[in-house]
């Protein structure tokens, strides 16, 4: 895992990368094939919508379902967040379906 | 433990009586239990496998917990959730909430398993004769959830 500081084109502004460790559960941890992954993250990609955003760009599954119109619900550090909500290194963040309990 | 998350079957009337036991100032309890159903959305169900986040699903109860504790004067809650997989018959959950009286008793019960319905990270998959599939949340939880919005 690549955890060092990046730079960006312009030489001004550094712009770290940040580790982060995601979990998919329910439909989303079947469709993706995988329940946990760490990776890192540009700098640039530091809310749950830029990371929705970021993991979609992978096409296939991951971008469609996690696209806008899918009600996907996000958690992190294991509490209900929405999009604006930060995202930082060492993060844990969840993507999962509306949650069927009880 | 105010919330317990587990695969083993529970005993309700085992779980009262500890929740009461020596506390004169209960007056009223109120429980509710979800069971599995064998049938849903017009299908027959024979088996339902419940997933959840660990670590998550607790802190989520607790909080829930602890907000029905601040909106009505209840003595004692306890939730306890199964998890993995159940057959038709089986139990699934239970809320018990004491009270004093039984207005806080039964409005604290039918929230904690309002929110529990809508925030708390359990998924089911139920197996039909047409193979497995999610469970679709269903909107008239949410609103269910939404009328203790304030």
């Amino acid at each position: 895992m690549d955890e060092a500081n990046l730079v960006s084109d312009s030489g001004v502004e550094p712009v770290a990368a940040h580790t982060v460790t995601i979990l998919y559960f329910a439909r989303l941890k079947e469709v993706f094939g995988r329940g946990l992954e760490r990776i890192a993250l540009p700098g640039s990609v530091g809310t749950v919508e830029a990371l929705r955003e970021h993991l979609r760009a992978r096409g296939g599954p991951w971008e469609a379902e996690l696209a806008l119109t899918k009600p996907v619900r996000v958690a992190v550090n294991q509490e209900m967040a929405g999009p604006e909500a930060r995202v930082g290194p060492n993060d844990e963040v969840a993507f999962f379906p509306p949650v069927t309990g009880g | 433990m105010a919330v317990r998350i587990q695969s083993e079957d529970f005993d309700a009337g085992a779980e009262i009586a500890v929740l009461r036991r020596d506390n004169p100032a209960i007056g009223a309890i109120a429980c509710f239990i979800g069971l599995v159903r064998d049938v849903n959305a017009g299908d027959r169900v024979s088996e339902l496998t419940l997933e959840h986040y660990p670590g998550m699903t607790q802190k989520a109860l607790e909080k829930i917990v602890e907000e029905a504790k601040s909106r009505w004067d209840i003595i004692e809650a306890r939730v306890i959730h199964r998890v993995g997989e159940l057959r038709p018959t089986d139990q699934i959950v239970m809320v018990v909430v004491a009270g004093a009286h039984r207005g806080e008793a039964f409005a604290a019960c039918e929230f904690v398993m309002d929110y529990l319905k809508t925030q708390a990270p359990f998924w089911k998959k139920e197996r039909t004769p047409q193979g497995s599939r999610w469970v679709e949340a269903r909107s008239s939880d949410d609103a269910a959830a939404r009328r203790w919005t304030r």
